[in-house]
């Protein structure tokens, strides 16, 4: 989604917009007897097994006052258990030829395993045991959240378009948990104490709300013998349904400003618009789909046509959309404006190709280039396990349900210019609006008054 | 080590077992040369119905000469014009088969990667695109001012992001007047500088056959791969071979730079010069490595740093071998009251690596994480075609691949402590240090800090 090679646009928190899909047929799924599901997908192109775990907990599940604690708690997932100390998960997975990590989003909270594939028993072994088993100590957490508030100063504090992106979507949401940071604010990071984690952790982290996916050289048959050895004699627990957290109705333009020692200024504009799981109609997050398409898929989209090369009033820009969230998301625009052009102008013209798209159809050539990149980029993907697995994981966590992806690209080669242009007119209009201007301080000077937070932590 | 359970001990075991059977699925390289004589290296995958190709060229900033950002700049305008055909036109064709391009360059190569589906109906079109566009750059004037833009954009996000900033000082505190110490992103007046001649110039000299390698892998079989590199890089003249970069002076005594910035963390880079990709001793230092900061949160740098200390997100190092004597380098981020306690630990934990070795079974364990896991880096198209576009780069061995394995297999705890010992001198470091908020001591070198 990026329309200058040159320059990384800040468009996602969340990890990765599953554009594209492939034939479902192959994945084998069952549930164990504890409620947990397991998906199995054959890829016998080299020996090697990708194992992931999917809880479905992430910061859209998270109270005001734990921001951050989905996160926190994914760190302390590698401190230890009764049997497998702190430390020694990721030795034996390392000193096993494997690969680990973990990642957290809005709707989801991660942990994988890349083996060579007689070892995907250890991975099972391991994660059955810290699902249900681990120990949280208080010296760890206090060095752990230390931890944390360096990446949250390392990946948000001082950068500043990750920054304006961050305030933004604080800006963006009112009622809706999407308003804060998957990292949680800084105050929550260093707050959040043992009896909280304990909680977290014992509400979210059971069989049945998690999803095992296996992608690779297996066999789904083994792979049930082993994870019904593992996982199936973990408990499940009593889960409590969510209180509503739905985004109260926008009522009319908002604009913020992000002031922040800086050297480029950065717009980024989003618009309200349903997802897959909150659409009233099922055909409408497609159309916006082949609507992000049409302005930023790839070098000819509109945007790097019109604003990068044709107008040149954008250094960079691109488009961003998820379908996939599990509450009400945004169709973001955003970019740097190019030497000598002004936000102001570059909001215009972003403004301007939004307005085209209510008043015009797209070209038949547009749609069919872009059900072109669908079509090809399904190919492509299954180029790698890794994100064979994570877009099984992003339909099974925001509860749509892996099966969405088999009729995927037929669903975007029914789309038509009128329903683009639907979408358009009803979504991305004024009212629905949010926009953020990072406004550049001289970096010689110091930072802008910030109350608290950022500085009050950057010096003691 | 303490705490070693059980478990860990059978599979240990298993990891020896299993290491031959994981050579034995490592794929063959097929090599020959196309009808104008570019090397070409091949690795059939008849799995998915795609083609990943790499044409690579010895066209990096290293090439930059006075005019830093000249072979980035040059590269970057291939996709903008090419014979009759606008960037508009360019990119229609790519896109409307789905194919995906990117042009990139470093300071050693420049690579343009080519994704696509293997029907003819599709590759056809990308190839013949790619490959004029390659011959046939226009470098048309209003183009080149617009890219020219845009990495003017580029140096100005860099000089805020204090990362960044901490690069650029280094490899110039590393690399001097060496052509390797200048940023590949270029600097402000030589890119206001550049003129058409400049690139026009570049692009005849260094996109020749004579200084191209092709690597592909996908779903084709011989004669079809036969074609498609013969399609790619058939238009090019024959051009001359370009010399190396010149050899790399050692640094000689210790530094230590100190830039101002406004963050909240101060980015932190210690190192030296390492190796070159073909000094025989890289593998040892790479063995080593692994140990000391290569091997994520088992590293006894992210152990010191991070999981005793909570001093940082991540630490880690490496080596980065190049044409000629890559760099050595250890980096990590910290609040900026902690730098001084970061630096301390941060040079005593290489200080105790180097002096007194990794330790058995460290040694050990990072041999198995490399060997056990060499399936790992094999699985998957774009993975392979990355591996063979280093293997035609850097003219290693068409065997690398079968006998990485064993390579590390044989290397002794005794070899990696000499060749940290000849190698990296803990006495004699770069420190370049970025940050500090507010009240941040500046040590000069205020070109440093604006990159030019």
């Amino acid at each position: 989604m990026l329309a200058n090679r040159f320059v990384a646009l800040v468009l996602w928190c969340a990890i990765a917009n599953p554009t594209v899909v492939f034939a479902a047929a192959s994945v084998h799924e069952f549930t164990l007897d504890n409620g947990m599901k397991v998906l199995v997908r054959e890829d016998h192109r080299a020996p090697v097994v990708v194992s992931q775990v999917w809880y479905k907990v992430g910061s859209s599940y998270e109270p005001s006052g734990l921001t951050g604690i989905s996160h926190l708690l994914e760190h302390l997932m590698f401190k230890g258990t009764p049997d497998v100390p702190g430390g020694e998960f990721s030795r034996l997975i390392a000193a096993n030829g494997g690969d680990e990590n973990a990642f957290t989003s809005r709707d989801y909270t991660a942990y994988f395993q890349t083996l060579e594939k007689e070892r995907l028993e250890l991975s099972f072994r391991l994660e059955a045991d810290r699902m249900r088993h681990l120990l949280m100590k208080p010296e760890d957490i206090a060095k752990e959240a230390q931890v944390v508030a360096e990446e949250r100063r390392l990946r948000t504090e001082d950068q500043p378009e990750a920054l304006t992106h961050e305030r933004f979507q604080a800006a963006a949401y009112l009622t809706s948990p999407y308003r804060n940071p998957i990292i949680g604010w800084m105050q929550d990071i260093e707050s959040i104490n043992l009896d909280d984690l304990k909680r977290w952790y014992q509400q979210w982290y059971a069989p049945n709300n998690a999803t095992l996916i296996v992608i690779g050289d297996v066999d789904p048959a083994r792979v049930r013998e082993l994870a019904e050895k593992h996982f199936g004699p973990l408990l499940p627990s009593d889960l409590q349904p969510l209180k509503p957290t739905a985004e109260i109705l926008q009522l009319g333009e908002r604009r913020i400003t992000v002031k922040t020692p800086a050297e480029v200024p950065y717009v980024v504009m989003g618009y309200k618009a349903p997802t897959l799981k909150t659409a009233a109609e099922e055909w409408e997050p497609y159309a916006l789909d082949v609507l992000d398409g049409v302005l930023d898929g790839g070098s000819s989209g509109r945007i790097s046509r019109n604003l990068i090369r044709g107008s040149q009033v954008a250094a960079a820009a691109g488009t961003g959309y998820s379908p996939t969230d599990r509450l009400e998301g945004l169709f973001v625009l955003a970019g740097n404006p190019a030497p000598g052009r002004s936000s102001a102008e570059l909001e215009q013209a972003l403004r301007g190709e939004v307005a085209k798209l209510r008043e015009e159809l797209i070209s038949p050539d547009e749609l069919s280039r872009v059900v072109a990149q669908v079509v090809a980029a399904d190919i492509y993907q299954q180029d790698s396990l890794f994100y064979q697995g994570m877009r099984l994981g992003i339909l099974e966590t925001a509860g749509l349900g892996w099966r969405k992806l088999d009729d995927y690209v037929q669903r975007i080669q029914a789309v038509t210019p009128e329903q683009v242009r639907e979408v358009a007119r009803k979504y991305l209009i004024d009212d629905q609006l949010t926009v953020a201007m990072l406004e550049p301080l001289p970096l010689e000077g110091r930072r802008a008054a910030m109350p608290g937070a950022a500085m009050g932590h950057a010096i003691r | 080590m303490p705490n070693r359970s059980s478990i860990f001990k059978t599979l240990l075991a298993l990891v020896l077992l299993l290491v031959s059977g994981i050579a034995a699925a490592v794929p063959e390289i097929q090599h020959w040369r196309t009808a104008n004589g570019v090397p070409v290296y091949f690795i059939p995958a008849r799995e998915l119905p795609m083609v990943d190709a790499q044409i690579l060229f010895n066209a990096g900033s290293a090439r930059d000469g006075d005019k830093p950002g000249l072979a980035r700049l040059t590269n970057a305008l291939l996709e903008e014009g090419a014979g009759a055909w606008s960037a508009d036109d360019i990119a229609d064709r790519l896109d409307r088969v789905g194919a995906q391009f990117s042009a990139s360059s470093a300071r050693d190569s420049a690579v343009i990667s080519l994704r696509s589906l293997t029907d003819p109906r599709y590759l056809q079109p990308a190839v013949e695109t790619v490959a004029r566009l390659l011959k046939k750059p226009t470098f048309a004037p209003d183009v080149i001012d617009r890219v020219r833009q845009q990495m003017l954009t580029v140096l100005r996000e860099r000089a805020q992001s204090p990362g960044a900033i901490a690069q650029d000082a280094f490899y110039q505190a590393l690399y001097g007047e060496h052509p390797y110490g200048s940023p590949p992103e270029g600097a402000t007046a030589s890119l206001e500088a550049l003129t058409q001649a400049d690139i026009q110039n570049f692009h005849q000299r260094h996109y020749t056959a004579a200084n191209a390698r092709v690597a592909l892998v996908g779903d084709l079989d011989r004669s079809a791969a036969e074609q498609l590199a013969n399609a790619l890089v058939s238009g090019l003249p024959a051009g001359e071979p370009i010399p190396p970069p010149p050899p790399v002076p050692e640094i000689t005594s210790s530094q230590t730079v100190r830039l101002a910035h406004p963050s909240t963390q101060s980015h932190i880079l210690i190192g030296q010069t390492g190796v070159s990709r073909a000094d025989p001793d890289y593998y040892a230092l790479y063995l080593g490595n692994h140990v000391l900061g290569g091997n994520g949160l088992v590293s006894q740098l992210s152990q010191e740093i991070r999981e005793k200390r909570g001093l940082a997100y991540g630490a880690y190092s490496a080596f980065i071998p190049m044409r000629q004597t890559g760099p050595f380098l250890i980096n990590l981020q910290t609040r900026n009251d902690q730098v001084d306690t970061a630096l301390e630990v941060a040079q005593a934990t290489l200080r105790q690596f180097t002096e007194q070795g990794p330790g058995e079974q460290a040694l050990e364990e990072a041999r198995q994480n490399i060997t056990g896991g060499f399936a790992l880096d094999l699985a998957g198209n774009r993975k392979l075609a990355n591996y063979l576009g280093l293997i035609a780069f850097y003219h290693l061995p068409l065997d690398y691949l079968q006998n990485f394995v064993s390579l590390m297999n044989n290397i002794s705890l005794e070899q990696v402590k000499d060749a940290w010992q000849r190698h990296i001198q803990p006495d004699r470091l770069i420190t370049v240090v970025v940050g500090g908020g507010e009240n941040a001591p500046d040590s000069s070198a205020q070109s440093l800090k604006k990159g030019s």
